[in-house]
């Protein structure tokens, strides 16, 4: 690797950040370590953009995912000063002259450097049947798609604007101290297609929001719904369905099924 | 053979003091350890009230001592720190629309305000009668 | 054994529905009570009539004695003083959660619920008390 060059490098641009990433090479390393860069400072760099730099020009071992680089993959989440961040959409203008500290999504198991394994979250996105289940399914193509009004659109807009970026489990201390919390953006989805009107599985979906590990795990920390880099507010979506559950709660009392 | 071995890191239990966010939530939380003990002050009132009118005063005039002063002081703090993170979340757990839009959340906060200081107002009203 | 994994593979997942509803609607209507009314309460009781900028006629024994002697006045005081509670421990309970003390979480949650329950029914029995004097 040219360290010359970089050094050439650094002494033409004026400004430089110093950038602290969290290390982890599984087959070499017992635990993560921290190691510093210095890269040039542009105002319009986002840390994705830096990460880039680094990995292009300092150490080609660097790890870490990104696909769009505009906030609509959800790959690059990233914790930016212990702040869940995606790192395309996180700028170093932010941070600047401080030194920013990188490390990967907390309460995730690291993969790599800053790469996380996402299974468990997968695996509840999936759990909660996120799909629209029509009340008969066996509607014939010729008679029509499902019509729905806007305001009936408007009840699960905002719950549909995941891109399963992972920042809010991230967030979430209910699921970092107990992971088997069905958590913030699957319960986000899952309450976007109870409110959806052409949805008819609420009752199946209700079993898993009803549980100790659905929404009462959940003690409205509300981080998640200010980390969510769409908007998508999941504290919201897990209070309306503590509500629902309270419902389903006092049916059940007279209607055991 | 594969080289994975996935890091997991632990949350120690100091986690809320590691950022500012959570502090607050922290401390939102705690604020239930000084209202419980404002409740127990009220619950032994009532139990001085029951026992006759000398322990009642007895309770009354304690509640002069300025160490009880300056608590009931703190207490009221900490109830208004309650109250202000109550509103602010309030919205999230409205499910209104008007004409098809979602109510806006800092019409609800507003409304909870005024609401709060009419209810106030009221019963400061109501005890001085 | 793949033979007919249909129903019963996709349905095996048992669902054990949570209490906490009760626990969250006391929680929800205390904190709201507690929200609204709290601060003026506290303004009351510990502030304005111990220093006298109420005159403490206003909180006397013959007043409030006679107000709890109603049915009505005993209601209000009840849930004025028991509700908080409800909202209060449920809170503490979780916060033990939160500072990861795990251990005897049943027992946690007995006592917790169980001392707002014990007060509730200590002021409910005195004001009953003082109902049928
Ligand atoms: S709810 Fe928001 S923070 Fe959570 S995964 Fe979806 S987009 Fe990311
Ligand atoms: S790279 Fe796709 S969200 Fe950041």
């Amino acid at each position: 690797m040219s360290t010359q060059a970089t050094h050439a490098q650094q002494a033409v641009v004026d400004k430089v950040i110093e950038i602290e990433i969290l290390r982890y090479r599984p087959e070499q390393d017992e635990k993560p370590f921290p190691q510093g860069f210095e890269i040039p400072y542009h105002p319009d760099m986002s840390i994705l953009e830096a990460l880039q730099y680094i990995k292009d020009h300092l150490d080609s071992s660097v790890s870490f995912r990104w696909s769009c680089r505009m906030a609509i993959c959800g790959s690059c989440g990233l914790m930016v000063n212990n702040i869940p961040k995606l790192g395309c959409k996180a700028f170093l203008r932010d941070y600047y002259p401080q030194k920013v500290t990188l490390e990967a999504l907390a309460n995730f198991p690291i993969e790599r450097d800053l790469v996380v394994v996402m299974d468990d979250f997968i695996k509840k996105l999936e759990e909660i049947k996120p799909y629209i289940i029509p009340e008969r399914d066996e509607k014939c193509l010729s008679e029509g798609t499902y019509q729905q009004t806007p305001e009936q659109m408007e009840k699960y807009a905002k719950f549909s604007m995941c891109i399963n970026c992972g920042l809010c489990y991230s967030a979430c201390p209910q699921y970092g101290l107990d992971k088997s919390f069905t958590g913030p953006a699957a319960l986000a989805l899952l309450a976007r297609y109870n409110r959806d009107s052409r949805d008819a599985g609420s009752a199946e979906r209700m079993k898993i929001v009803n549980q100790e590990q659905g929404v009462w795990s959940c003690t409205f920390v509300g981080y998640c719904s200010v980390v969510c880099p769409k908007g998508v507010d999941p504290a919201a979506a897990i209070q309306l369905l503590k509500v629902e559950s309270s419902k389903d709660y006092l049916i059940g009392m007279f209607k055991p099924d | 053979m594969s080289k994975r071995k996935p890091y997991r890191r632990e949350m120690n239990n100091d986690w809320w003091l590691k950022n500012i966010f959570y502090s607050k939530y922290m401390i939102r939380e705690g604020s239930s350890i000084f209202i419980t003990l404002y409740s127990l002050i009220l619950a032994w009132g009532v139990f001085r009230l029951s026992q006759g009118e000398e322990a009642f005063n007895a309770w009354l005039s304690a509640l002069q001592h300025p160490v009880s002063i300056v608590f009931h002081l703190l207490v009221l703090l900490i109830a208004l720190y309650h109250t202000i993170t109550w509103f602010s979340l309030a919205p999230k757990a409205v499910d209104l629309y008007i004409k098809g839009k979602p109510l806006d959340g800092k019409l609800i906060v507003a409304g909870h305000y005024i609401t709060f200081t009419i209810v106030t107002i009221f019963c400061l009203i109501v005890i001085m009668l | 054994m793949n033979v007919q994994p249909t129903t019963n593979a996709l349905q095996e997942k048992k669902y054990i529905r949570s209490n906490e509803p009760v626990f969250w609607g006391l929680f929800g209507a205390g904190g709201m009570l507690t929200a609204f009314l709290t601060p003026v309460m506290v303004l009351v009781t510990g502030l304005l009539i111990p220093l006298g900028i109420i005159d403490a006629d206003h909180l006397s024994y013959d007043k409030l004695h006679g107000f709890a002697s109603s049915w009505y006045g005993a209601a209000i005081i009840l849930v004025l003083v028991a509700l908080p509670l409800w909202h209060t421990l449920h809170r503490i309970f979780h916060s033990l959660h939160d500072l990861g003390i795990k251990r005897g979480r049943d027992w946690q949650q007995v006592i917790c619920y169980g001392f707002a329950f014990a007060v509730s029914v200590f002021v409910f029995t005195l004001l009953l008390q003082m109902l049928t004097q």
